[in-house]
């Protein structure tokens, strides 16, 4: 719209007469201006990037090179190199585009330098974890138990099942306790708004920062230390259920505050009590959010090692009953495993944590689904419910 | 859904021959201190459709939102004066308010169908809610649709949800969903006032079948679409810094054609600032 102006307006108005060959009405459609794309990086953008890091490295590689009488480690390098860049890139942009433009570049080197140094570390973590992990990870992982490996076994030997049992029965378990409770307490939140709402979240937020280990040790102190159950899966449970409690309380309330008012006064006015239309309308409203809620909140807990550590016990062999005895899960197994003086066992804590790394992966992809897609989720489900209580409807019109 | 417990389905599913007498007696409203409304006297007959129309900010929602106890949600609304449904009031320990908001039902300025649910669960939305139960769901939600004037539109896609519907669609699914409970007054505020002429049309249509079963009170900003739909009218007024009053009421003819009042006149004539 704006961008032929200058070659439009001469065509009604004329006023100077700039183009008297392209005045009729076939004129401005011959010569359609190139399209831009304005905020595109250009060649000649790359190109003074990439002159301006040339000529900081050869500065740099003069500086450590030739003048300087001793040798330095090549962090030094890239530091230098990088402070050298700043200044040249200024000169460069400024030369060309003028002051203005050349700060611009340079807060959005300075910028690009921010986000570069918080994603690094993600990468080193999970590309060191993953290289690690990848050596002695066979498929025998994920079939065999701890309990015929012997300390001088290779590292490739035995396995994790149980402790991936454990991680799994004890993660359904704390979700089957804290999910309730959660969602409960964000609809005391948000729909009920009770005079204790304000404490109440209040002390959510704040056990969102709950050192894991005092659940730990909480849990320890009241169920197991007045031997009112023993160190098992469930107890463990339960220490995950106080770390997952606030997580989930949190995220699901501000789920519901995004429910629009209108479809709440919508169900009241049809004459619903309060309750059926927090059950009927505003939870199947949010539902998509309350999943990533619980997804999170799962994925908040999975790796914690600390609470688990006083309370499942932990052990080597297979133990499918959550309820008694001892069970492992897999941080507890990366704990004992990297422990360990023996090389080989070592290795295989990074097994353990390279499946365990994946299993977090895996749920927060999970969460990312559930929470982006809920129109086609529920052009998915709802229609084939619905169809198929048309056609049971219809079969039986007793 | 086999359930044969339906012995106050009879009264549900037919249509009541005539809709209910709604009467504000003496209706003065707050929000906080402030009082927004003051003495308003207005009856909206049976087989009428009442229009209430007046600027921004004069009271018509609120006032239409204390005939169905919807005023109370606001934690800081309070109300004097009564509101008679057929000679209850509505604000007395003899009537239910869940009872009440099922018998008066609303349908708001912006279309709000529940977008977790298909279209026939939504029509169907108002039993669900009310814990009813019906002999027979599909045929309530036909013969919904259809007083809504939308059977013919989504016939085939019944199981479709319902965000999928245009604007003006939605609307009469709003209606249709209000129908489905047998309301006997229907409230609406600003019903088209998201809407484009055709979809108007339709809701205008719609309101002129339905009348002679319930008791329709519409706010609307739109002069026209008054006096093509309504047959009585209140005109309501607030002075700065002072409370919303009912200024004129008549018959809609009358208050278009010779109003009484001198504010009336300018106001249906389009010349207010
Ligand atoms: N929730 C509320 N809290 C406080 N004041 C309110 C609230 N809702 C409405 N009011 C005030 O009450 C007065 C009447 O509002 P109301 O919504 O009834 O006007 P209206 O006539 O419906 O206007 P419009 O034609 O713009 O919809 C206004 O002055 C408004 O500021
Ligand atoms: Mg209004």
């Amino acid at each position: 719209m704006t961008m032929p102006e200058t070659k439009v307006l001469p065509n009604p108005r004329a006023p100077e007469g700039r183009q008297p060959a392209s005045a009729p009405a076939a004129g401005p459609r011959g010569k359609v201006p190139p399209r831009r794309r304005p905020r595109a990086w250009r060649w000649t953008d790359l190109a003074e990037i990439a002159g301006a890091l040339g000529a900081s490295a050869a500065l740099t590689w003069m500086i450590f090179g030739r003048l300087l009488p001793f040798r330095v480690m090549p962090i030094a390098y890239v530091l230098l190199a990088y402070v050298l860049f700043l200044p040249i890139y200024w000169f460069v942009i400024r030369d060309g585009q003028g002051a203005t433009a050349a700060k611009d570049r340079l807060v959005t080197v300075l910028i690009a330098t921010g986000a570069l140094f918080a994603f690094a570390p993600i990468v080193f973590v999970v590309g060191y974890v993953v290289k690690r992990g990848a050596e002695v990870l066979r498929p025998n992982f994920f079939t065999e138990t701890m309990q015929i490996v012997g300390p001088l076994s290779k590292a490739t030997e035995g396995g994790a099942l149980h402790s991936i049992i454990g991680t799994l029965e004890q993660l359904a378990l704390a979700t089957a306790i804290a999910v309730p409770l959660g969602l409960l307490t964000a609809v005391y939140l948000s729909e009920i708004q009770g005079p204790l709402a304000r404490p109440v979240r209040l002390v959510a937020d704040a056990m969102t920062a709950l050192p894991s280990i005092v659940a730990g040790l909480f849990i320890f102190s009241i169920v197991i230390k007045p031997h009112i159950w023993l160190q098992s899966g469930i107890v463990g449970s339960l220490a995950l259920a106080i770390l997952m409690l606030p997580t989930v309380t949190i995220a699901a309330e501000q789920v519901l505050h995004v429910v629009p008012g209108g479809l709440r006064e919508a169900a009241l006015a049809l004459g619903a009590p309060y309750w059926r239309s927090v059950l009927m309308v505003v939870l199947p409203t949010a539902r998509a959010g309350l999943s990533t809620a619980v997804i999170l909140g799962m994925a908040r807990v999975v790796g914690e090692t600390a609470p688990v550590l006083m309370t499942t016990g932990g052990t080597t062999v297979m133990n499918v009953n959550p309820f008694s005895g001892h069970q492992d899960n897999l941080p507890l197994f990366v704990f004992t495993q990297i422990r360990s003086s023996q090389e080989n066992q070592v290795d295989r804590a990074w097994a353990g944590a390279l499946v365990l790394l994946a299993v977090v992966l895996l749920l927060f992809v999970l969460a990312r689904i559930v929470g982006s897609a809920s129109p086609g989720r529920r052009r998915l489900r709802v229609p084939r419910r619905r169809a198929s209580r048309t056609t049971s409807d219809g079969g039986n019109p007793s | 859904m086999t359930v044969p417990e339906v012995d106050q389905s009879a009264a549900a599913e037919a249509a009541p021959a005539v809709g209910g007498v709604l009467e504000g007696v003496q209706v003065s409203c707050w929000f906080g201190a402030r009082k927004v409304l003051e003495g308003v006297d207005i009856k909206m007959d049976a087989g009428v459709v009442t229009a209430l129309i007046g600027p921004s900010g004069c009271g018509k929602s609120t006032f239409l939102r204390t005939l169905n106890r919807m005023h109370e949600l606001v934690p800081i609304a309070t109300l004097a004066g009564s509101v008679l449904l057929d000679g209850h009031d509505i604000y007395g320990a003899g009537l239910r308010l869940t009872e009440v908001r099922r018998r008066i039902g609303m349908v708001f300025q912006k279309p709000n169908p529940f977008p977790a649910m298909t279209i026939a669960d939504n029509v169907a939305a108002g039993l669900r809610l009310t814990g009813r139960k019906v002999r027979d769901r599909d045929e309530l939600i036909e013969t919904s649709l259809r007083r809504a004037g939308l059977w013919n539109e989504v016939r085939n896609r019944l199981g479709a949800p319902a965000g999928g519907l245009s604007g003006g669609q939605q609307q009469r699914l709003c209606i249709a969903r209000s129908l489905a409970v047998s309301p006997d007054v229907l409230l609406m505020d600003e019903p088209c006032s998201a809407l484009d002429p055709t979809s108007t049309r339709r809701i205008e249509e719609t309101i002129l079948e339905l009348k002679d079963q319930v008791t329709i009170v519409i706010v609307t900003h739109n002069m026209q679409q008054a006096q093509r739909v309504s047959q009585h009218c209140a005109f309501f007024l607030a002075a700065e810094d002072e409370p919303g009053r009912v200024v004129e009421q008549g018959p809609t003819e009358q208050i278009f054609s010779d109003p009484h009042d001198p504010r009336t006149a300018d106001y249906v004539n389009g010349r207010f600032g």
